[in-house]
């Protein structure tokens, strides 16, 4: 929000043109569409359904978002979310009360973390590389463990307490869950000296490090708190398709990177908010579920998605471009920041 | 002793020499991985796929970029193959290939056209393109694919065939490796995507044409894709919609293994290949010596992780043998 | 950061046009306010599967159906749930759907079924509870006996055999594997199963999977593959080997991808149903469970167009008929 002077336009103003306020204009104009136009989107089903499947996108990205503003990324995530899936499957078969083997898959998801943590923070490891490695790592171990068999043997209550709703309502009980976990993480990154110091290392880790933020740590905390919600949303997602699988959630990585930065992350780090993040995990969402019900099949989500993308992150570049080049302006900002790096 | 230390120092020979250990040692307890007609030629071959993956990746790595979307370009390519073949099938074999290196030069363009004038991540483009290519492939195959019977004997034969007991499609690779190692090596362009790598902010500097190389590297890797496109329905002589999915991953962590330097600036081709042929192979040896496929992934993850650690542990050793070195040098300066 | 106000109109308009766009074409072919069906195959990209709607197709023509298939890219519960759900969300009048598994979509079944719609399994069953009928290709002893006689005769009943399946958990694989192994201990004492490999219905996995077994086991006779990938991966791999007509290769294929490997004498003989019969008569099943002719209880029939009648089973089942052999003196006649 640099390009606002302090003293510029009002602060109802200064809201309303953020990145994020696009993103849920956005998902308004979209939704509005959907409900026009498509057979059975404005069914009672249609919000079940919706929060049913952005759940675990959902709660993978609360701390995506906060690794993403440092600058660094993982994606590793999806098969943190595989590797508990199984886990919990494993511990269930052999005998252990699902209380506990929720328990376990979350030590084991926030342990996933802590390789990702240590290689990145304290080796001082590129992000992208080691999450590239730890993704085949937890991939291969949930793989491993079970081969291609699934566990499907879960109590019927609480496969149906998964996706069950609210008494009368059409919100699925997770929704408190989410609600919980989003303010949460909104609290932490918005509302915290914590975040306040993840904010300070997206824009300069180098600074932020001189001005006494623990940088390291700060860090491990993050990639501790991504395996363990990655690790819930594994529990979450076994219970509500009923099966522990190696494969579970496959690519799923790839929609919570791209709601992310749908939502108004900066990639380069430094910028983002957690508002924008759910309006973007919801954009998807509702766009596959619109989607779906034209009857259109997978493949058409994805070129969307796909789009959207890289829409998302090119179009504020096209626009900064265009505005660059009118004699009324000085030439906006610096440096053509830097050239393309990986991250 | 100091050969050895050499010979480690160099990523190229040690991980040949990690690949014949894995060949040596599968080979003790199933002769039949090299000794037989069939292992040999599925030594050579199986990796050639890869091998010309992992080139093109490792142009694009070098530039301090990375390009995601390979494998669904090798499919969208792939099923391009075989719908010329099935539309035609009287195509020169030549023509076709043609058709498949450019759709995949075209595809490769897209995603340097984002990177360098929209100046994006690489990884978010082709994330994105990722996505959308696979769309494509699966939009435009619907649920059709192409059957061996729909392509001529003579460009199956190439999957197959031999010449002096080295598979023809290996030796495409080493071709492709070759060209690719020349030019990275000796052409003034090809040093320039080192310099664009090592520090792109000095490359816009010194006026290096940083988005024209960048642009060219993204279509050599599409390019290159697309021509691994072709080997692939050359080699399985069925391609569906899924053909190349998830290849990305193999890939990368083959050039991770190989020594290239994932933010940019070292590494070379030979390494990229060396390493994908190393995957390649302990993919396939792990179910022949008894170990369960299923443990695959993982073995690559550590290897992965194993190679950036070390990289780092030898970037360090070198830099502190570099301070003691000034530091021994500097008392004897103030001496004189 | 006022450009966000254009961006957002950008994406917005772009975002609109494809979701209008995409509505138009499927009100298109939506076609009136008849019965809706939905055809759910285990994945997309599959010709038995192809081969299995448009036998669906046809009946829905004579039936008068508006049907519809979707379905996901990889063959797993989680990704065919959404689409069980969509149909919840439409309301549709019949799903006919082959499970990826048989517990884990029971839920998702359930909740279909309460919001009126009918469900018929076909191909791949769940369990009863879960669905109203299930149309059965063949008792899984038949499909099981059948390939143990194709095998025995073609190695000349004794030897080592394996046996290349799909994913370890398909439900229909998995029946028919454990029948076969209880086969070849009480009937066919000289043939001895070596191993059981997993090719996940993928071209490639199933192609090198191929290539380890063969490896693995220098004295294979035969390789049976159950699934329709698989015998075509394992058959197009032994072609080109020096095993090719050495190792038998049997299973279920489908004649257009096995004829090649049949005329080239890598192949003798194998067996399968005519998918397009099964989609056939579980879309007349459908119909008949929307308009109350039958409602899965054993002893009612009706009628399935150019099949005759059918009756239901034990369970709710729904019988096609026996496995048929195919080669090369009948392999000509068949187009799927």
């Amino acid at each position: 929000m640099t390009t606002v002077p302090a003293h510029g336009s009002p602060l109802w103003r200064r809201a309303l043109l953020t990145r994020e306020a696009a993103t849920i204009a956005l998902l308004v104009v979209v939704w509005s569409v959907a409900t026009a136009s498509v057979r059975g989107f404005d069914g009672p089903l249609t919000i079940t359904y919706l929060i049913l499947d952005i759940t675990p996108v959902l709660l993978v990205a609360l701390p995506m978002t906060a690794i993403v503003v440092t600058g660094e990324i993982d994606l590793s995530v999806a098969s943190v979310v595989g590797l508990s899936s199984v886990l919990f499957g494993l511990l269930h078969q052999a005998g252990v009360p699902l209380p506990a083997a929720v328990a376990g898959a979350a030590v084991a998801g926030a342990l996933c973390g802590v390789v990702n943590g240590v290689l990145v923070a304290y080796l001082g490891l590129p992000s992208l590389a080691v999450t590239i490695g730890t993704l085949a790592l937890f991939r291969g171990l949930a793989v491993g463990l079970l081969g291609t068999a699934a566990v499907t043997d879960f109590p019927r209550n609480w496969t149906q307490a998964a996706r069950a709703t609210l008494g009368g309502t059409p919100f699925p009980s997770v929704t408190v869950l989410l609600v919980a976990a989003v303010a949460v993480f909104a609290v932490l990154l918005h509302g915290t000296a914590f975040g306040r110091n993840v904010f300070d290392m997206g824009r300069s880790k180098e600074a932020a490090r001189f001005s006494g933020v623990a940088t390291r740590r700060t860090l491990l905390v993050l990639f501790v708190l991504s395996g363990f919600v990655s690790a819930l949303a594994g529990v979450y997602y076994t219970l509500r398709y009923g099966s522990a699988r190696g494969d579970n959630a496959t690519g799923l990585e790839l929609q919570v990177i791209a709601a992310v930065l749908l939502g108004g992350v900066s990639i380069f780090g430094g910028r983002g908010a957690v508002h924008g993040v759910v309006a973007g995990v919801l954009m998807i969402g509702v766009l596959s579920s619109a989607l779906r019900l034209e009857g259109v099949t997978v493949n058409l989500i994805n070129i969307v998605i796909g789009v959207l993308l890289v829409l998302s992150v090119v179009s504020p570049r096209v626009v900064a471009a265009i505005r660059a080049r009118r004699p009324a302006r000085p030439p906006s900002t610096s440096l053509p920041a830097a050239s393309p790096s990986v991250q | 002793m100091r050969a050895v230390g050499a010979a480690l120092r160099s990523r190229e020979a040690a991980v040949a020499l990690v690949l014949v250990l894995v060949v040596a040692g599968t080979t003790v307890l199933q002769p039949g991985f090299l000794l037989s007609a069939g292992g040999w030629r599925d030594l050579l071959l199986t990796p050639s796929l890869v091998a010309v993956l992992a080139v093109g990746q490792a142009i694009v790595v070098v530039t301090r970029n990375v390009d995601l979307s390979v494998g669904s370009v090798l499919g969208l390519c792939a099923y391009l193959t075989g719908t010329l073949f099935a539309a035609a099938p009287d195509l020169p074999v030549v023509l076709v290939v043609a058709a498949a290196v450019a759709a995949g030069a075209v595809l490769g363009l897209v995603n340097g056209v984002v990177v360098a004038f929209a100046r994006v991540p690489a990884l978010v483009v082709t994330l994105g393109t990722l996505y959308a290519y696979r769309g494509l492939v699966l939009t435009w195959a619907g649920s059709d694919r192409i059957d061996a019977s729909d392509m001529p004997h003579a460009f199956l034969d190439l999957g197959v065939r031999q010449v002096l007991g080295v598979p023809v499609l290996a030796i495409v690779a080493v071709l492709v490796l070759a060209v690719a190692a020349h030019y990275l090596h000796t052409s003034r362009a090809g040093r320039q995507l080192y310099a664009i790598g090592s520090d792109p902010d000095a490359a816009v500097l010194y006026g290096l044409p940083v988005r024209r190389r960048i642009l060219t590297a993204f279509v050599a890797c599409g390019a290159l894709a697309g021509l691994a496109g072709v080997m692939f329905a050359a080699r399985y002589g069925t391609v569906s919609s899924g053909a190349g999915t998830g290849l990305e991953l193999t890939v990368v962590g083959a050039v991770v293994v190989g020594g290239v330097a994932i933010f940019g600036g070292s590494g070379t081709v030979l390494g990229a290949a060396t390493g994908a042929v190393l995957l390649v192979t302990i993919n396939r040896a792990l179910p022949v010596v008894g170990v369960p496929d299923f443990w695959q992934r993982a073995v690559v993850g550590v290897l992965i992780i194993t190679a950036i650690v070390l990289d780092r542990v030898l970037a360090d050793r070198r830099a502190r043998a570099l301070a003691r070195a000034r530091d021994v040098r500097n008392p004897q300066e103030v001496a004189r | 950061m006022k450009f966000s106000r254009s961006v957002a109109v950008l994406v917005a308009a772009g975002a609109a046009l494809a979701l209008t766009a995409c509505g138009g074409a499927a009100d298109d072919a939506g076609g009136g306010d008849g019965v809706t069906v939905t055809m759910l195959p285990k994945n997309l990209g599959n010709p038995y599967f192809e081969t299995s709607t448009s036998g669906a197709e046809e009946a829905a023509g004579e039936l008068g159906l508006a049907l519809e298939e979707v379905g996901p890219e990889t063959s797993t519960p989680d990704s065919q749930v959404p689409f069980i759900n969509t149909s919840a969300q439409q309301g549709v009048a019949a799903l006919v759907v082959s499970a990826n598994d048989p517990r884990a979509i029971g839920d998702a079944l359930d909740e279909a079924r309460a919001a009126g719609t009918k469900v018929v399994t076909f191909d791949s069953d769940t369990d009863p509870e879960f669905r109203d009928i299930f149309v059965n290709q063949a008792t899984a002893e038949g499909i099981a006996s059948k390939q143990l006689e194709l095998i025995s005769e073609q190695i000349g009943g004794s030897g080592e055999i394996a046996i290349l399946s799909a994913s370890a958990n398909a439900t229909n694989q998995n029946a028919w594997i454990e029948l076969m192994e209880a086969q070849l201990a009480s009937d066919y004492p000289d043939i001895e199963l070596v191993e059981i490999a997993y090719g996940d219905d993928d071209d490639q996995a199933s192609f090198d999977k191929t290539a380890a077994l063969l490896q693995a086991h220098p004295d294979l006779k035969g390789i049976v593959s159950p699934t329709t990938v698989g015998v075509a991966a394992a058959a197009r791999y032994v072609s080109t080997s020096e095993f090719k007509g050495k190792v038998a290769v049997t299973g279920l294929g489908t004649p257009n991808q096995m004829r090649e490997y049949v005329e080239d004498g890598t192949v003798t003989a194998f067996a399968l149903w005519n998918p397009g019969d099964l989609g056939y008569l579980a879309a007349y099943a459908a119909s008949a469970l929307v308009d109350g002719t039958i409602t899965g209880a054993p002893g009612e029939t009706f009628e399935a167009g150019r099949l005759g009648e059918f009756t239901v089973g034990e369970d709710g089942v729904v019988l096609l008929g026996d496995p048929f052999v195919f080669d090369a003196s009948n392999i000509g006649d068949f187009d799927f």
